[in-house]
């Protein structure tokens, strides 16, 4: 394997100082969701390690992964870490074509056997292998070979995730997830439709960083960003707890900015960063646009429901109950944040 | 300097997620005070409702000393109107906002001079001479 320059002797090409690097690496503790007396670690850890391989495979998608991605908040972070890792294969981003392109694949997986990243949004259709191909190979058959020599795969999007829209009912492609399919490496699920570009970026940061694979919960996400509900950080939640809720979309609730429950919000049961990462920079996020959550981080969710039904159809139809389910929110709200911060103490122990 | 909003009037005038931060604030000072250990609130990680992060900063008020970093994209540090309590804002190179701290702390880390770039620099002296 060729010996790929550290990200400090990058970043000290590059004319970037102390200082600097320092902004970076409280950026970095930030967009990981650690807390900032890991900077230290994460500075020494930045300054070692050594750019990873990555080729990314788009196979049944939209490219509004890719779109999200390259919209990252933090272009300063997100071209260090394109500076820091050697991204050898995509399709939309990648100048090369046919086979020029899978010649670089090849390359890549040849140069860094055993230790590079492979990155897939889309899901994988299993129906008939001429659904979806890429230089005459199935997506399943380009799957396999790519990652038998991978250290981990990132499936990126709920489609890579957990099949997302093309595997809804009646999923006329055969459409399956990553985790369907790769049993024998580690998958990371980085789902979302499409994910946070911040959270895409961080995950990789991460690796780079740890040369380890982050905590993950039992849909395979990453516990920083996927670690508690929208609900348990939506700055509507006190409404929540006040009970007051937004009945229509042109009431004075929703005028008001109250809680959207009762318009189908499926934040309480929505595991995700969008409250506090947010969007389009840091500028808000569908609750604070006034709109539900649609729970697209959560596998199934085209099929879970009606959008505009509340999560209880027919339980919650009073005041009263909807008291008493505010209150057993809250309850569960306390443990989840109790539970977040274990994790944050473990991981600062550890470190 | 300006003279901070009145802290206990407005107490939740938005969505009542101003407050605990000051409570946070106030602990904090009272370690850097008791035990001289610094507190760094990352704000990118609580949430906010439409206006309270601007309310939370109108709050704080302005102290007596600002800086400018220009290190990948600029950076100002400002003491707020309460000694002790610093408001970090961190910008990439296209002027965006990728990092908001409130640091509580003496003088904020990223102001004093780093051994690294003291080494680069004096060597960078040193070349001069020849």
């Amino acid at each position: 394997m060729k010996k790929r320059p550290t990200v400090g002797e990058i970043l000290q090409a590059k004319g970037v100082s102390r200082r600097g690097f320092l902004k970076y690496c409280a950026t970095t503790a930030s967009i990981l969701a650690l807390p900032p007396s890991m900077i230290p670690r994460i500075a020494e850890a930045i300054e070692n390690a050594r750019r990873p391989s990555v080729i990314w495979l788009s196979f049944q998608e939209c490219t509004g992964c890719t779109e999200s991605l390259t919209r990252s908040a933090s272009p300063t972070v997100e071209g260090l870490i394109f500076d820091a890792i050697s991204l050898d294969y995509h399709h939309t981003l990648q100048a090369a074509a046919g086979e020029q392109a899978e010649a670089a694949r090849h390359a890549a997986m040849e140069e860094n056997d055993g230790n590079y990243l492979v990155l897939v949004d889309g899901s994988i259709p299993l129906g008939n292998p001429g659904f979806s191909t890429i230089a005459g190979i199935s997506n399943v058959d380009m799957l396999k070979e790519t990652v038998a020599g991978a250290a981990a795969v990132v499936a990126i999007g709920s489609c890579a995730a957990f099949g997302g829209i093309p595997g809804a009912d009646p999923n006329p492609t055969g459409a399956v997830s990553v985790m369907d399919l790769v049993t024998d490496k580690p998958v990371i699920n980085v789902p979302g439709c499409p994910p946070i570009p911040m959270v895409m970026t961080a995950v990789l940061t991460q690796f780079l960083t740890f040369g380890q694979l982050p905590e993950l919960d039992k849909h395979g996400r990453p516990l920083a960003f996927y670690g508690q509900t929208i609900h348990d950080r939506c700055y509507r939640r006190p409404f929540y707890e006040q009970g007051k809720f937004a009945n229509s979309f042109d009431d004075e609730g929703a005028k008001a900015g109250w809680c959207l429950y009762k318009l189908g919000c499926k934040g309480p049961t929505t595991y995700n960063a969008c409250a506090t990462t947010k969007w389009n920079n840091g500028t808000s996020f569908p609750i604070e646009a006034g709109h539900p959550c649609l729970g697209c981080s959560e596998p199934n969710f085209w099929d879970d429901g009606g959008f505009y039904e509340p999560l209880s159809t027919g339980h919650f139809d009073s005041g009263e109950k909807l008291a008493g389910a505010a209150a057993a929110g809250v309850a569960l709200g306390a443990v989840a944040a109790a539970a977040g911060r274990r994790r944050q103490t473990k991981f600062t122990k550890e470190g | 300097m300006t003279t901070p909003q009145e802290v206990h009037t407005p107490a939740s005038p938005f969505h009542g997620n101003v407050r605990p931060i000051l409570n946070e604030v106030l602990h904090a000072l009272d370690k850097l005070l008791g035990t001289n250990e610094s507190t760094t609130i990352d704000l990118a990680s609580l949430p906010f409702g439409p206006g309270e992060l601007e309310h939370l900063e109108a709050l704080l008020g302005t102290g007596e000393l600002s800086a400018k970093l220009d290190a990948l994209g600029t950076s100002s540090i400002r003491e707020t109107a309460y000694p002790g309590v610093w408001w970090l804002e961190h910008r990439n190179a296209f002027d965006e906002v990728v990092g908001r701290y409130l640091e509580i702390t003496r003088t904020p880390e990223i102001l004093s001079s780093q051994d690294a770039d003291i080494i680069a620099g004096r060597a960078h002296l040193e070349d001069q001479f020849e």
